[in-house]
């Protein structure tokens, strides 16, 4: 079954554009969540993650901060 | 197998020597962490001559275009050895070995930290380096940018558009930057300037509360007392250190940038550098793009003697 997966990311951040690419090269769907617009949205990935960088993924539940794509690989079983 | 030429860092001067090598149709390859260097963290970008304004992720994303178009291999792996081994140069990576006959280091440079306390604990929970990244998410709130330089002007720039208030923190007299971000800074209302000003600590519990400051006065006047200001992000912007430790055979003078000619020949033959990594006078992008080129059109040179 698909993986429900949200990436928190500023419109500005290279970090964010190569994580979001780098899911679409897969064919992972995701839901983007552009923190810069939406503040409540920036305190709940604040809250998720313990900390104030972006990029941040939330794959089914699972935390990981920063384009870690090792780590972005092994959540997503690809 | 052994490369004809392996690059260190694809920022602006890597990709560059890239784009040469590839049009010379040698056997090379690019290893870097990443792809544009400090180029990708930058705001807006209008002194690249054919691009009045341009965003540093835009210019980015035209030179990985660029690459793209050549083919040009990459791996992305950071570098932790650069050793002359006989007639050739074994280059060691987090995760594996190389071998070339030469080799151009264009690893550009690493933002600077404060070392003050708390700086590291609240690393991502309010200090940041990037203020084209996480600038955003400081929308509506107080905010301090230490560094009266370009960069720190620049940060300025991005986050008076966003911020409740900026606290512009500067340790010299006067801002150090471009006159005309100066002015911008300056006329805006929700930036506030303070020079001869240093940071003396970083507070939070969870995240990011406050900062100390001190004002350093001319000699012979009393050092105001330490003052302490509330806000939740700090973002620093006080120079930068290149990321030459991995090449220990190379000359490098006290900022530990690597000593290049005017050929971008290194002590060590083979071994050119290019770029902000270097001691070359100025670091600008269209610079360090220049420079790349030079240094590939030179360690060509140096194969073609060496056939």
């Amino acid at each position: 079954m698909a993986k429900n997966v949200k990436v928190y990311s500023t419109a500005t951040c290279p970090y964010c554009i190569k994580a979001k690419q780098f899911l679409k090269d897969n064919n992972i769907e995701f839901e983007n969540i552009d923190v810069g617009a939406n503040p409540d949205k920036a305190q709940e990935m604040v809250d998720k993650s313990g900390q104030m960088g972006v990029p941040v993924l939330d794959i089914d539940g699972k935390i990981i901060t920063g384009f870690d794509k090792d780590a972005i690989k092994e959540s997503l079983g690809i | 197998m052994i490369y004809d030429l392996i690059i260190i860092g694809a920022g602006p001067a890597g990709i560059t020597a890239s784009v040469y090598a590839a049009r010379k149709r040698i056997n090379f390859l690019v290893i870097s962490k990443d792809i544009g260097g400090q180029t990708a963290w930058s705001g807006d970008i209008e002194n690249y001559t054919g691009y009045q304004f341009v965003t540093g992720a835009d210019l980015v994303t035209k030179f990985e275009e660029h690459m793209k178009k050549y083919n040009v291999p990459l791996k992305e792996e950071g570098v932790l050895e650069l050793k002359k081994k006989g007639d050739s140069i074994s280059i060691k990576t987090n995760k594996g070995a190389y071998e070339t006959k030469t080799a151009i280091v264009a690893s550009g440079k690493y933002s600077k930290e404060l070392g003050v306390p708390g700086e590291k604990e609240f690393k991502n929970k309010g200090v940041t380096y990037c203020a084209t990244c996480d600038g955003p998410i400081f929308a509506g709130k107080d905010v301090a940018v230490i560094g009266g330089g370009n960069a720190g002007l620049d940060a300025t720039l991005q986050l008076m558009k966003i911020a409740k208030h900026v606290h512009l923190i500067n340790i010299t007299p006067e801002l150090t930057g471009d006159k005309i971000m100066q002015d911008k800074v300056e006329g805006a209302g929700n930036v506030t300037i303070l020079n001869n000003t240093r940071v003396t600590e970083v507070m939070g519990d969870k995240m990011v509360t406050g900062i100390k400051i001190k004002v350093y006065l001319p000699a012979g006047r009393e050092n105001e007392k330490e003052k302490t200001l509330t806000l939740q992000g700090i973002f620093v912007e006080i120079g930068l250190m290149p990321n030459s430790d991995f090449a220990k055979e190379l000359d490098k003078n006290k900022k530990g940038e690597i000593k290049i000619n005017s050929f971008n020949e290194t002590n060590v033959p083979g071994i050119f550098a290019a770029g902000d990594v270097t001691d070359i006078p100025a670091k600008q992008i269209i610079i360090a793009a220049g420079e790349g080129s030079k240094a590939l059109l030179n360690a060509f040179s140096f194969l073609s003697r060496k056939k």
